[in-house]
């Protein structure tokens, strides 16, 4: 690849057919939209922010992560950043979670 | 590489997946482990609700909205400019305005509306990312946030349209338009012959999501 590209910038590229397959969205995808549209509305995050944030997430997970996992990891990535949630609550959120110490919401 | 640090035990997500590690169920995706980014998903909403950021009733009203959202609604634009010249000026003028007139909202951010002719085929994507006019059609399809559309629908845009079925004539031009994310843009397609005497509903029903994208054409019986 042109050393003067970043792996988000594809236009143009050599690449194979477009697969038509689509998927219906999961609950935690729309929510995960949600919680963008939310986050931009209370002048939290933008859009721009989201982009540098997915395009910050190395090539190697750009590639590996599904659409809304991108975003996800973008979003938390910057909530970090802007201390708006802190490490140490959010790893600890997530452990209740998986355990099941936590009910799964909303 | 930045993950988000979260003290995580394990990996998963579907490419790490551990089947002796079992997990609450979930009413969603039954029988299938949370991935990590769903618990991300849940932990960060859940904080946000906690510090009072929004509130568990602004996550549902939100998702009920998208869910709302579908490319009827952008279908209703075009039958209107297919039936009404002055609308058709106003809706390729300042598709926020037009919109407004049949009580759609387009959203926060442009959407220009590229109008097809005999001579010229609009096709959209984002080269960058996934910029879609949510509003107007709903979710994008997984294909317009896919490598091969982002990388080819610039460079052979013939050739990705032969692939949707849809074959041009050699001598239609095709202007490919990339969204970003302050721009947006929604083709208004050529009205297909055979649609005379429809009245405005049934033309709607003619415009498929595609053929707002420029992968397609409307079609008449």
């Amino acid at each position: 690849m042109d050393k003067a590209r970043r792996h988000h910038d594809m236009g143009g590229l050599e690449a194979g057919p477009v697969n038509r397959d689509g998927h219906d969205h999961a609950p935690w995808e729309k929510r995960v939209d949600a919680l963008m549209v939310l986050l931009g509305r209370q002048g939290i995050l933008t859009v721009d922010e989201l982009r540098r944030g997915i395009e910050e997430l190395g090539a190697d997970a750009y590639d590996r992560y599904s659409y809304y996992e991108r975003w996800m990891a973008s979003m938390t990535n910057l909530l970090l950043e802007k201390r708006i949630i802190e490490v140490d609550e959010l790893g600890e959120r997530m452990a209740e979670i998986e355990t099941g110490r936590r009910e799964a919401l909303p | 590489m930045n993950e988000p640090a979260g003290g995580h035990p394990h990996e998963h997500g579907g490419y790490d997946v551990d089947p002796t590690h079992h997990h609450p169920p979930q009413p969603d995706l039954e029988d299938t482990p949370l991935a990590r980014h769903q618990v991300m998903q849940m932990a960060v909403t859940s904080l946000l609700i906690e510090k009072g950021i929004f509130s568990g009733d602004d996550m549902r009203a939100q998702v009920e909205r998208m869910d709302g959202l579908n490319p009827g609604l952008g279908a209703r634009l075009v039958a209107r400019a297919w039936t009404d010249h002055g609308f058709r000026q106003r809706l390729l003028a300042d598709s926020k305005d037009a919109a407004a007139e049949l009580g759609i909202d387009t959203g926060p951010i442009p959407i220009l509306v590229m109008e097809n002719t005999p001579e010229t085929h609009n096709l959209v994507v984002c080269t960058l990312c996934s910029c879609y006019p949510k509003f107007l059609l709903g979710v994008p399809p997984d294909w317009y946030k896919s490598r091969n559309y982002r990388s080819r629908a610039v460079r052979e845009p013939r050739k990705v349209l032969a692939e949707f079925g849809t074959e041009l004539a050699p001598d239609v031009a095709i202007r490919v338009h990339d969204s970003t994310a302050d721009m947006r843009y929604m083709i208004l397609p050529i009205r297909p012959t055979g649609s005379e005497g429809m009245g405005e509903e049934e033309l709607a029903g003619l415009v498929t999501r595609d053929s707002l994208v420029g992968v397609a054409v409307p079609r008449a019986g």
